[in-house]
């Protein structure tokens, strides 16, 4: 068993201090590249939050979709094939909720102050 | 040392230029690069843009149309009386300088948000998607017989590229999956008219000034295809940088855009701009996967590259916004 701080605690106290303390004295380019380093410290520090739970969600719900059982990648392909093969599409139950809460999920982490994201957060 | 070179070429066609000064490089990758400088003057400095590929970068990659071509169309644009740059000269091999031309610098703005947010542009956001329309109307109907060799493009082709490129990552993306098939069973094939394309209009290759549209740039993706790809692609929500009610670009309705097009004597198929803009998102959002991949393999290993990567899902939601709408 690893010790404490968790991994969390550790990436929020660097980005903390670059945004509060080191971002205000930087300009030009490094702003710009600083602020981009910054934003994906805060997006690892999401993922670390939200991957485990979303990621079951999704695995349950395909497994319910595909009839089968395997890895969330596996699930993903063979869901991918069979939209490709139009086995499944907007009119099979279920799949449009599924693509509609794996991509809110994806967001939640990638880029939660998207706008599409915002509107269709108040728009369940 | 760029600045001798260029001030030996200046001379060579600017009659009277002294030299030039003030050269800085304003954006440049392995094999393209822009620089501004001034041409120095005794009647005063005038301001100048040099796009080329340095010298050992003879070809150009896959879709662009290449820095002569892209010359040619520029001051076709120019003569044409749509917002552009004159071309100034075009390199020669005894200018040393690589490939491509120089053009006149246009002062204004390219970024996106400050054209958006910005007080200076609040007089020309209301006028934008309908000057837009025209432009786009001029581009479509400049002289065939003077144009340049360009890729001819189907939407059929554009799918199976994008198909190609994003089997190519090989991770599976089912939101991706569903807009290949919607946009493969709505496959209008070649378009009746085939013009000129800009194919990349949209922010940051626009300049913009408190006064509404002032340049047309980059027409490295410039090819032959069907005319709405332009309204479809400029419509795509990764361009409206926030004001998603506002599908131009952020700053206007389709309705002003297709006027525009309209007053300039041309016909819109809103289907067809609609497929195109179902198309440019599912695009971008590949583009942003392959920026991830040169990320990961290649000589570009930035934070940047890296979290553009992570922008892919922004298209996802917008591709399912756009065929699987929740309502509301």
């Amino acid at each position: 068993m690893q010790d404490e701080p968790t991994p969390t605690e550790l990436i929020k106290a660097v980005a903390d201090f670059l945004r509060n303390e080191i971002a205000p004295g930087i300009k030009g380019h490094n702003a710009f590249k600083l602020r981009v380093g910054i934003n994906a410290l805060d997006l690892v520090t999401r993922q670390l939050a939200l991957e485990q739970a979303s990621d079951a969600a999704e695995a349950d719900r395909l497994k319910q979709l595909l009839g089968s059982d395997g890895a969330l990648f596996e699930l993903n392909r063979a869901l991918c094939e069979k939209i490709a093969r139009g086995e499944v599409d907007l009119q099979t139950p279920g799949l449009t909720e599924h693509l509609w809460q794996t991509t809110m999920d994806k967001l939640a982490v990638d880029q939660p102050n998207y706008a599409s994201y915002k509107r269709e957060l108040g728009n369940k | 040392m760029i600045e001798e070179q260029l001030g030996r070429c200046v001379a060579s066609w600017y009659p009277g230029a002294t030299g030039v000064t003030g050269a800085a490089k304003l954006s440049g990758g392995a094999s393209q690069e822009t620089w501004t400088f001034d041409i120095v003057h005794a009647s005063g400095n005038v301001g100048a843009i040099l796009r080329r590929a340095p010298p050992g970068y003879g070809a150009s990659p896959g879709r662009a149309a290449g820095l002569d071509a892209e010359a040619t169309l520029m001051q076709l644009a120019y003569d044409a009386g749509l917002p552009s740059p004159r071309v100034m000269h075009v390199l020669t091999p005894e200018d040393e300088l690589g490939r491509g031309f120089i053009m006149q610098r246009i002062e204004g703005e390219t970024i996106a948000r400050k054209i958006l947010r910005d007080e200076q542009f609040a007089k020309a956001r209301p006028l934008l998607a309908r000057q837009l329309g025209r432009v786009i109307a001029g581009i479509h109907g400049l002289p065939a017989a003077k144009l340049p060799k360009l890729r001819e493009m189907s939407a059929t082709k554009e799918i199976a590229d994008l198909e190609r490129e994003y089997r190519s990552f090989n991770w599976p993306r089912p939101v991706f999956e569903l807009a290949l098939r919607w946009l493969r069973e709505r496959d209008p094939g070649q378009s009746q008219e085939v013009t000129l394309v800009h194919g990349d209009f949209r922010h940051g290759n626009l300049i913009i000034g408190p006064d509404g549209v002032r340049a047309v740039l980059d027409w490295e993706l410039a090819h032959f295809g069907d005319p709405m790809e332009d309204l479809g692609w400029i419509c795509v929500n990764s361009w409206r940088f926030g004001e998603i009610d506002k599908p131009v670009g952020g700053f206007g309705t389709r309705e002003e855009l297709f006027a525009g097009y309209e007053e300039a004597g041309r016909t819109v198929d809103a289907d067809r701009v609609m497929f195109w803009e179902v198309m440019g998102t599912l695009r971008w959002g590949i583009m942003c996967c392959g920026m991830m991949q040169r990320f990961r393999s290649g000589p570009d290993h930035s934070m940047e590259r890296a979290m553009i990567g992570r922008r892919s899902s922004e298209t996802e939601i917008d591709l399912l916004r756009l065929l699987a709408p929740r309502g509301g």
